[in-house]
């Protein structure tokens, strides 16, 4: 056999085998971080044609949420406002400023700001706002400390398993209804959250829905 | 005491007599003509040495254009969707089922020939053994593709198979359908295993025999350095005794697993207890079948009527026949039950698959896997090559036909009869299945042109010469030696 196969072809499987191997390894740690939503959808902040700061808006003046966003504790959808609704204070506030030029101008014509659109979810998935927001879900868990940012990003991968970590434990997430859009709130302690969130899921009668339909109608 | 040591005495002193057995007792030995060692190897490898023959270029030829046809009809089904398909609600398993389980119940000869007959000591098989596992393999890769490409979005596939994701899910361990993909990804496995583990020596054979650079280089690779010494073989055998003991399983569970997929739905006619046991039985009766259609014209056109005798297609014909029955006795039990139950939804179901729409398949199902296969209880017909033949692609199409009626027959005359439609095949269905006999034969005739296909270790086992009471047989002590005692 030494004919056909050369001395050093002995340590072939070997190497063979060890670099298989490193290489599956290789392969399957770089899919698992680098393919997956935790990588390739956290940190998207899309250039804006307004430079909107929620962190002076919501962060300085404390302005609530609902206030800009107030279709979201009845629709599925938590609405962008019309420029209008901007122009109710700066009619007043900065009405000069070149930044609010878009503003202005949308705000006469009627044609919408193009907004780049940050939190998606697949179409083939149906999420609701309001069923979340009026059943104790803050705007932080899926949105992150938006009151905190310039310019808004995503924080949360909102992949399927950020959203069924959810829906398989809701006690440790729900809060008071009062607290939904104070961002900063935090529960004392993981037992009072834990008492808390029992409590609200019998009273609320919030299930742990993990069924496909549920989701994927 | 006395009585007994004046009978020994007797036997000491008077000349042992031991009577030849009656003729009739004689055993027919498994390889005929009294064929040597150096023969047998000789003629099995020359199939792989000589000249690739004519007909061989032109089945060739016909073999790869209908793996072209396949891989047209995968590639337009995967590009446009699985409505190109004739699936039609209700009917939302249509051919490609079907196709499936036929497929699939093909390979079910090749791992009980290895795997069963090989625990019971059926020494017959080695004649066949390395085909008909062969013939498994290839099957079980048509069948894998329906389920690959049923899907739709084939780069989905990877859901089948419980690997973490980043959706937190995993397929549902409750399904049948998730069963068989273990089933018969496993059964693959160990089927390529075992195939490959018996081709070893011979693969050995093979390199040591090469005249060129690349086969040696080839047949080396794969002979994984066998020498043949008695560590190699006691090694070897140890590993075939326990692969045939992990396969025997398998040859039930497989098609147990397949037949669940219906058996655990609500429908009626797929809603029974029969169904394991006579899909098994009706998986080895096509798996016979295919074997014969194989081996029959293989013995004739490469002359290996000395190794495949007239025995061994007697012997096949008489399992053919036995699973044939079994299958036969499903069918009235089904029929009996359906009565015995009083149900009316399968009293209705059971009266529609022989009087319905699609009486043109109950009908040959009948004809070709019950009442034809008797015929086999007569060795002048056992023994007419032409006629088992002709027998054991019938067997195969009967199958065929029992898989649709089973499955087509139920889903298009289901529950709500505002539902129910006749369900016709596309040109891709059709497409799709005579590009897996593409498939199958492109791999099968490389298969015989490459490797050994007759397993030619095993054979030499079962030779008179390897038996050491047979007067061929036996490390022969010299002569002189013998004398001097």
């Amino acid at each position: 056999m030494s004919a056909i196969f050369p001395k050093w072809t002995n340590q072939l499987p070997v190497k063979v085998i060890i670099g298989a191997v490193v290489t599956g390894s290789v392969v399957t740690v770089g899919a698992w971080y680098y393919l997956t939503p935790k990588y390739a959808r956290v940190g998207y902040q899309p250039v804006q044609p307004v430079p909107f700061s929620h962190a002076v808006h919501a962060g300085q003046l404390g302005i609530d949420c609902r206030y800009c966003h107030n279709g979201v504790e009845r629709s599925w959808y938590a609405n962008i406002p019309a420029s209008s609704k901007c122009m109710n204070c700066h009619n007043q506030v900065l009405k000069n400023d070149p930044r609010l030029e878009l503003v202005r101008e949308s705000a006469q014509s009627g044609q919408p700001i193009p907004w780049v659109q940050i939190h998606r979810v697949p179409d083939f998935v149906y999420f609701n706002h309001a069923v979340h927001v009026d059943r104790g879900i803050s705007c932080v868990e899926c949105h992150g400390r938006v009151d905190q940012m310039d310019e808004v990003y995503q924080v949360k991968p909102l992949s399927m398993t950020f959203c069924l970590n959810c829906h398989r434990h809701p006690e440790k997430h729900l809060r008071p209804l009062d607290k939904i859009t104070d961002l900063a709130w935090k529960p004392a302690s993981p037992a009072a959250q834990e008492a808390f969130g029992r409590k609200a899921m019998k009273e609320w009668k919030v299930q742990s829905l993990q069924t496909c339909s549920t989701c994927h109608r | 005491m006395a009585a007994s040591a004046e009978t020994t005495l007797d036997l000491v002193e008077a000349p042992i007599r031991v009577p030849q057995p009656p003729a009739e007792l004689e055993r027919t030995p498994l390889v005929a003509n009294g064929r040597s060692f150096g023969w047998l190897s000789n003629r099995v490898a020359s199939l792989i040495e000589n000249k690739a023959p004519g007909w061989w270029w032109v089945l060739f030829s016909i073999s790869l254009l209908g793996l072209g046809l396949l891989i047209f009809c995968m590639s337009y089904q995967i590009s446009t969707g699985v409505g190109v398909w004739g699936d039609m609600r209700p009917a939302m398993w249509g051919w490609g089922i079907v196709n499936f389980v036929w497929w699939i119940g093909i390979g079910h000869a090749g791992t009980l020939i290895s795997a069963i007959l090989f625990l019971l000591r059926q020494r017959w098989r080695t004649a066949i053994n390395r085909a008909a596992e062969a013939m498994t393999i290839f099957a079980v890769m048509c069948a894998g593709i329906y389920p690959l490409i049923h899907v739709g979005r084939v780069w989905y596939d990877w859901w089948l198979f419980p690997i973490p994701n980043a959706n937190s899910i995993w397929p549902q361990f409750r399904s049948p359908l998730m069963w068989d993909v273990f089933a018969v990804s496993t059964y693959f496995t160990v089927s390529v295993l075992f195939w490959y583990m018996g081709l070893i020596p011979d693969l050995a054979v093979m390199r040591d025999r090469s005249k060129t650079k690349a086969r040696q280089f080839l047949y080396g690779l794969f002979a994984l350095g066998w020498t043949g010494s008695n560590r190699a073989w006691s090694n070897y055998e140890k590993a075939y005794l326990l692969l045939a003991g992990l396969s025997t399983p398998l040859v039930l569970s497989v098609h147990s697993t397949v037949s669940l997929d219906f058996s655990v739905s609500q429908v009626s006619g797929w809603h029974t207890t029969i169904f394991p046991p006579y899909f098994v039985a009706g998986a080895i009766f096509s798996g016979f079948g295919m074997v014969l259609t194989l081996v029959i014209p293989l013995r004739s056109i490469f002359k290996l009527q000395d190794i495949i005798t007239i025995k061994h297609i007697e012997t096949m014909c008489k399992v053919t026949l036995a699973t044939g029955s079994m299958v036969g006795y499903a069918y009235m039990m089904e029929f009996f039950i359906c009565w015995y139950s009083g149900d009316p939804n399968e009293a209705f179901h059971f009266s529609n698959r022989a009087l319905g729409p699609y009486q043109w398949a109950w009908i040959p199902m009948i004809l070709c896997n019950v009442l034809i296969p008797q015929l086999f209880w007569f060795k002048k017909l056992r023994r007419n090559l032409v006629l088992v033949f002709i027998v054991s692609i019938l067997v195969n199409v009967g199958m065929w036909c029992e898989r649709f009626v089973i499955i087509v027959v139920s889903l298009t005359r289901e529950f709500l009869p505002s539902s129910w439609h006749y369900f016709r095949p596309t040109w891709v269905d059709i497409g799709t299945y005579a590009g897996t006999f593409g498939l199958f034969f492109t791999c099968f005739l490389l298969f015989i042109r490459f490797l050994p296909m007759i397993a030619v270790s095993e054979i030499k086992g079962v030779t008179p010469q390897a038996d050491p009471h047979n007067p061929l047989g036996g490390a022969k002590v010299p002569q002189f030696v013998h004398e001097e005692h």
